[in-house]
């Protein structure tokens, strides 16, 4: 049985409400903004803020170039906000001049990251007239023609993340090139396909000449290329876009003599195709043009994954938000969850990405792909990196993933996330990187001692995603990337969180090369991320701060404070230092009130 | 393990197609000797056995299983592999009375007989001549066993349905029961602990319970003998008016019985209902008075709540969890991702999560009147002793941290359960009596409930989810007799008739379930304890008692945090006059309709205070009762399931993190005050080694979400569950699904 060990309290301190002491309150409201370099002021206002958790709150708002700030001057309730501009999705003026009733004239700001803010002015004098067109000009200054604030911002970082991904070491540490597999430089001015990469990994057999044949029977150019390999049995992950069959089902012998050289280069007897949409969606999709690889393809199988496209998704993310915000529904909940499919989707692509590592692992080599290749395919294929190597589980390896598997291969963040752009109705718009994230938060999940970061990486992942303070998710492809200097021009997330990695790392991580992760994709374990879709709602917040994590921080801060009592104890312990020893340990052991002083420090608020 | 290929062969039935051959049977049949029987357990008598028969394993579609005998004893179902198993190295959590191929006989939930392709629920009469080719078991624990009798004897296996189905379906009598030729043959030392469970059968136990909280009620004694009312406990603690002659009036019923002082003074109390209005006027004048006594408690306050009008009914209970387990007794792999598909819907519509839900909001409310408004409460109920348990107890242990520590709860379970009489015999209907009226899992929501503070507040319990699932199974493990028993009287007359018939052996001694080692070893009930939990820190060393903590009064919130104004109307300032305070307060402010409770704005707000300050894991903790935070008990209900085994997962490789870092810590706390207590120099202190990474990364690897219950054999497999029939459900997600793909636009232009 557990002999007792001290307790040491534990303090929630939130980022979103902070209270603060009434002096410091009647000192300048926003003087503790702290502005980033490159970040300017635009405007102040006195404003109410109409919080949907403790009603209206009289404050003032502070717009930079960068974010929207605002605090309540209410002591009492002390309520901070402090947005990324970026993260505004739209702005939309509330009541008119006329209108009647308490605050019901200002503006209502729908966000990209799952709230709503609005906020309230006097009547007179035309009073959000102002700081509705600077919210406007700044919250979309790609539609303004003026530059997103990753271009303004000043900020230095001891470390550039710019450099954590080099394709040619990646292919390096995955074995490569080797007799099958050879880097081909061919699209190294982005003239075979405009949304890959500069350097690919391809069969060695195949010619520049065929790939060249090959990219005319892809959608968009996007050829079957390597993605990973499987160190011991050299199966092989490759990813592309759907072939241009189209509805009199042309046949292109390139193509699958090309996929034959994929299927070779292992021995694997037959080649697997995983086609991420449902067989409904790829069969219409060859009245456009595409379609899917038919039984012409020799040596080769094809197997649907059931994942619908983009637009389902949004609008699955869409009635998640209204199950959630800002009131947790309450009658029913499960059934309303049920009823947004949002697990189910997380299910579907989990499942699928877990199809893929089994093959893999199992030695058949794989081929993914979805209509384009850039929103299914990305997923499926980082999320069986995951699973099967661990690498991609390490803090640097997992921002790796992300550079290699969704920047470099062109996801097409700018049209999906919309950044700087007004036009919120954009059907391109959708979270399929949020689902992406989700089903990574899932997975850690599942498998608490598997990853070395934590859940405040995947936060501050997708906190950056919408902010524009950072380029690494900006544009959608790499030439869009290098035309716009982005590199040179931009700072990197990666910069932010390898120069102060230690928040992001996860105690518990117990590496484990070579083990193959399958989570189990079932909604019996498959949850709701409250601490991401919920985390506005104070009511839920206290439970995000893992108690489990705490916990054994301080029991490491304990066992090192003992040891090192123990080696002093040791030290000290001859005859003529014994009176003056035994004063100190009697009162200082194993009195825990002593040591609870000392590690109040030690906790970590999230 | 033996596969049976496809080959088709002749069987000793012609309406079951077998898959082994008859040279198969026959080899199988040469090794096996022909009586085995399992180590028995002191009392235990074989019943009736058949051998040959094959424990087919989950998926019913492989066919694959192990060759065995079933015996049926007076204490269990048994099966006993025909292949050797003595290699086998012993599982670090194993139950000394049953192993996991053993099925207590009342824990068996159903039993359906397989015939062909159709299975059917036995209910008992139907058993004459036929028997089933395969016997279908799902048990109170959730585990469901399937043993095929198609390759034994024809009268062995009529005899072994017959048996099993008799034992366990047909009703009996308490005598009847294991545990009573159990202890007979059993002599169990007094449970050795440091610190005891408080037992509350005597009137010490009472009384102390009575000081720790600062109580200032009256302690009964006369009941004793129970020469008051067999209703009653044998010793409880009721208002310092309430007079002896009041307590025999109605058989009790109607006396409010103290629960538990609130430090300000106020104090819950419990009571069963009167009888229904009759036409004198008794009824509501000993009613009235009673409700002055509990009122002059403390400020002359009073709120009642009746449960019977609030909370569902036991009925209620019993229907919707007997929907809701159903969910858990998976058969085949394709059952399981077929139910997966509408899992959270049909959670929802059982409605068990959301009963768990209003069982916390009431006791929340509860909490309310006594933390904030400093309200005596007394909640009552028509039998007095079921859903008033559950919220007593659950209001006492949001309230107070003692009882979350593993002695003070089981001495809580003690208090409000056992010595308050809930009917366990009834409710768990431990004598399989057909009319099943009575029956409902009523103590197991209460343990839900505790479940969902402890996975919401982990650090603030002492005890496990593991606790508490052990808990669970031990209701239905003939054995202890915290579970036999309606009553205290009921015990006391069942064990003085046992008493005189074995009178040379003495007094009859059942263990109670708190005695851990009858079940398991020392190492065993290690995984009893929350390694999240850390003892309050104690300021005054000089305060330290040797035994039970103190109560932790002084950390629950100071009722002058909040800022909520007293209610209006409150005769909180009406100091004299009687007649106002029987202008009761009823707690109930919600009850709109059954299925959706609204918790009141005030409750909300009463939480949400709560809820703004810094946590304290020593101090009032309220649940949060928002859709999300409420959940399934994952380990007790999903841990026999193969499919949603996380291997080398689940919460317990970070507990198990804990676990090992903090006997670390404990192992140096112990040498620096071996250092501080014997200050002779002694040099030859063992460095402490750090657990090596080597042995820390192995058992995270062999760990699975379902630890303890299910061990993984060294050969588990690394092949993923992948799930079945996925489409389905989604293909009606709107027309968005089949209009156009993604970036058809653009597609078109290029």
């Amino acid at each position: 049985m557990a002999s007792p060990v001290p307790i040491y309290n534990s303090n929630p301190l939130d980022t979103h409400s902070s209270s603060t002491s009434r002096e410091s309150l009647k000192m300048d409201l926003l003087a503790d903004v702290s502005l980033l370099p490159g970040e300017e002021r635009v405007i102040d206002k006195d404003i109410i803020y109409i919080c949907p958790f403790s009603g209206a709150l009289k404050g003032k708002v502070f717009i930079t170039n960068y974010r929207l700030y605002f605090k309540s001057s209410d002591a009492d309730s002390a309520v901070m906000l402090n947005v990324p501009l970026g993260v505004i999705c739209r702005v939309e003026k509330m009541g008119g001049a006329s209108s009647r009733g308490e605050n019901s004239y200002g503006l209502d700001i729908t966000c990209k990251d799952m709230r709503n803010l609005r906020f309230a002015l006097k009547q007179e004098g035309h009073s959000r007239r102002d700081i509705f067109e600077i919210l406007f000009r700044y919250a979309f200054p790609v539609s303004h023609g003026l530059s997103l604030f990753a271009y303004l911002s000043q900020e230095k970082y001891e470390e550039n993340g710019w450099n954590i991904y080099k394709p040619m070491e990646e292919f390096r540490r995955q074995g490569l090139p080797n007799d099958k597999w050879r880097i081909s430089f061919i699209n190294k001015s982005y003239e075979l396909c405009d949304t890959y990469p500069t350097v690919l990994a391809v069969p060695y057999k195949a010619t520049e000449e065929d790939l060249r044949k090959v990219a005319t029977f892809r959608s968009r150019g996007r050829i079957p290329v390597l993605s990973w390999i499987h160190r011991e049995n050299q199966a092989v992950i490759a990813r592309c876009s759907q072939p241009l069959v189209g509805m009199s089902g042309k046949r292109n012998k390139d193509d699958e003599r090309y996929l034959d050289l994929v299927r070779e280069a292992n021995g694997t007897s037959k080649l697997i195709i995983y086609d991420a949409r449902p067989n409904v969606n790829a069969v219409a999709n060859k009245a456009t043009g595409g379609g899917y690889e038919g039984d012409e393809y020799q040596n080769a199988e094809l197997i649907f994954l059931d994942i619908h496209n983009i637009h389902v998704m949004r609008e699955s993310l869409k009635k998640l938000k209204d199950i959630v915000y800002p009131n947790v529904e309450e009658s029913h909940w499960l059934s309303s969850l049920e009823s947004t499919h949002w697990l189910e989707h997380i299910k579907l692509v989990l499942s699928g990405a877990i199809q893929v590592a089994d093959k893999v692992s199992s030695g058949n080599s794989v081929v993914v792909h979805c209509s384009d290749g850039w929103d299914r395919t990305a997923q499926l294929t980082s999320l069986a990196m995951l699973m099967l190597d661990s690498h991609y589980r390490t803090l640097r390896g997992f921002q790796v993933l992300l550079e290699k598997e969704w920047i470099s291969f062109g996801h097409k963040f700018a049209s999906r996330i919309g950044h700087g752009d007004k036009n919120h109705a954009d059907q391109d718009r959708s979270p399929i990187f949020v689902q992406f994230i989700d089903c990574v938060w899932q997975m850690t999940k599942q498998f608490p001692t598997a990853f070395e970061f934590n859940e405040r990486l995947l936060l501050t992942i997708l906190d950056h995603l919408y902010s524009c303070r950072f380029g690494t998710f900006l544009y959608n492809c790499e030439s869009a990337r290098d035309q716009h200097e982005v590199r040179l021009k931009t700072v990197s997330l990666w910069s932010l969180v390898n120069s102060s990695n230690d928040i992001y790392l996860n105690p518990f991580y117990t590496p484990e090369s070579g083990r193959v992760l399958y989570p189990v994709a079932s909604m019996r374990h498959l949850e709701l991320w409250v601490s991401y879709y919920i985390r506005w709602n104070p009511r839920i917040r206290q439970q995000q701060q893992s108690p489990v994590e705490q916990r054994y921080k301080e029991l490491l801060a304990l066992r090192d404070e003992y040891l090192k009592k123990l080696e002093e104890l040791e030290l000290s312990d001859s005859p003529s230092s014994h009176l003056a020893h035994s004063s100190t340990s009697n009162t200082s052991l194993p009195a825990p009130s002593t040591p609870s002083q000392q590690y109040t420090h030690l906790q970590t608020p999230f | 393990m033996l596969s049976l290929g496809s080959g088709g062969g002749k069987s000793a039935k012609p309406s079951f197609v077998s898959y082994v051959t008859p040279e198969e049977i026959n080899s199988e049949k040469d090794t096996p000797k022909e009586e085995k029987h399992p180590d028995l357990l002191p009392g235990e008598v074989v019943f009736c056995s058949a051998s040959t028969v094959l424990k087919l394993t989950q998926d019913e579609l492989s066919q694959r299983g192990t060759f065995g005998t079933l015996l049926c004893t007076n204490f269990r179902v048994s099966f006993i592999s025909d292949e050797e198993t003595g290699e086998e190295t012993a599982p670090l959590f194993k139950n000394k009375l049953y192993g996991e191929n053993d099925i207590p006989l009342s824990c068996v939930d159903n039993i359906y007989g397989g015939y062909e392709d159709k299975r059917k629920l036995v209910t008992g009469s139907q058993v004459k001549n036929k028997y089933p080719s395969k016997i279908i078991i799902h048990c109170k624990d959730l585990r469901v066993f399937q043993f095929a009798l198609t390759f034994c004897k024809e009268e062995d296996a009529k005899r072994i349905f017959q048996g099993i189905v008799h034992h366990c379906l047909e009703p009996k009598s308490l005598k009847n029961i294991f545990a009573f030729s159990f202890c007979e043959n059993t002599a169990f030392p007094e449970m050795q602990m440091q610190q005891r469970t408080m037992m509350f059968d005597s009137a010490e136990d009472w009384a102390q319970d009575l000081k720790r909280t600062k109580g200032s009620c009256r302690l009964v004694t006369e009941n004793a003998n129970f020469g008051l009312s067999p209703n009653l406990p044998q010793y409880f603690i009721v208002p310092e008016s309430v007079s002896e002659a009041d307590m025999t009036l109605f058989q009790g019923k109607g006396l409010p019985i103290w629960c538990w002082s609130h430090h300000s003074g106020c104090a819950l109390f419990k009571t069963s209902n009167l009888p229904l209005q009759q036409e004198d006027n008794v009824p509501q004048s000993y009613m009235e008075k009673m409700l002055t006594a509990v009122a002059h408690n403390y400020l002359y306050s009073v709120k009642t709540e009746d449960l019977s009008d609030t909370l569902p009914t036991v009925q209620d209970i019993q229907l919707s969890y007997s929907k809701f387990k159903q969910f858990f007794f998976i058969d085949s792999t394709t059952d399981f991702w077929v139910s997966d598909m509408k899992w959270f819907s049909s959670l929802d519509n059982c409605g068990w999560l959301d009963i768990i839900r209003q069982c916390l909001q009431k006791a929340m409310e509860v909490v309310e009147c006594l933390e904030k408004e400093n309200n005596n409460v007394l909640i009552m109920e028509d039998g007095g002793s079921d859903l008033c348990c559950v919220i007593s107890s659950l209001a006492q242990l949001m309230l107070d941290s003692y009882y979350r520590t593993l002695q003070g709860f089981q001495s809580l379970v003690q208090k409000e359960w056992v010595a308050g009489g809930h009917n366990f015999l009834d409710r768990c209907n431990q004598l399989h009596l057909k009319d099943k009226e009575n029956v409902s899992p009523v103590f197991l929501l209460f343990l839900e409930c505790v479940w969902q503070l402890l996975q919401q507040y982990g650090p603030a319990f002492q005890f496990s989810e593991t606790y508490l699932t052990v808990l669970s199974d031990s209701i239905h493990v003939p054995v202890f007799s915290t579970f036999l028993f309606n009553s205290q009287h009921h015990r006391a007359s069942i064990l003085r008739q046992a008493d005189s018939s074995h009178s040379q052996r003495g007094t009859l001694n059942c263990p109670t379930v708190w005695d851990w080692s009858v079940q398991f070893d020392c190492k065993a009930q290690q995984l009893f304890i929350n390694p999240l939990y850390a003892e309050k820190p104690k300021l005054d060393k000089s305060m330290r008692r040797p035994h039970r903590p103190k109560h932790q009064r002084q950390l629950s919130l100071p009722s002058a945090t909040f800022k909520t104004p007293p209610k209006k109307g409150f005769f909180k300032d009406e100091t004299d006059s009687l007649k106002k305070i029987l202008r009761v307060k009823r707690i109930s402010r919600w009850m709109l309709s059954p299925d959706s409770p609204q918790p009141s704005s005030t409750s909300r707000e009463f939480y949400e205070a709560w809820q703004r300050k810094p946590l304290d894991y020593h101090g009032l903790l309220l649940p949060c009762l928002d859709g999300p935070a409420v959940r399934i008990w994952m380990q007790r209900y999903l841990r026999w399931i193969q499919e949603v085994q996380i291997f080398g997962g689940g919460l317990v490789t970070v507990l198990s993190k804990v676990s090992d870092l903090l006997d670390e810590v404990q192992e140096l706390q112990r040498q620096l005050d071996r250092h501080s207590s014997s200050l002779t120099s002694n040099h030859q202190r063992p460095r402490p080694r750090p657990i090596s990474a080597e042995t820390d990364s192995r058992l995270s690897v062999l760990l699975s979400s379902s630890f303890p219950f299910t061990t993984l054999k060294n050969n588990w497999s690394y092949k993923p569950a992948i799930p079945t029939g996925l489409l389905q459900s989604l293909m009606n997600s709107g027309n968005l699904a089949d209009t156009e793909d993604d970036d058809q636009e653009s597609l078109v232009r290029a």
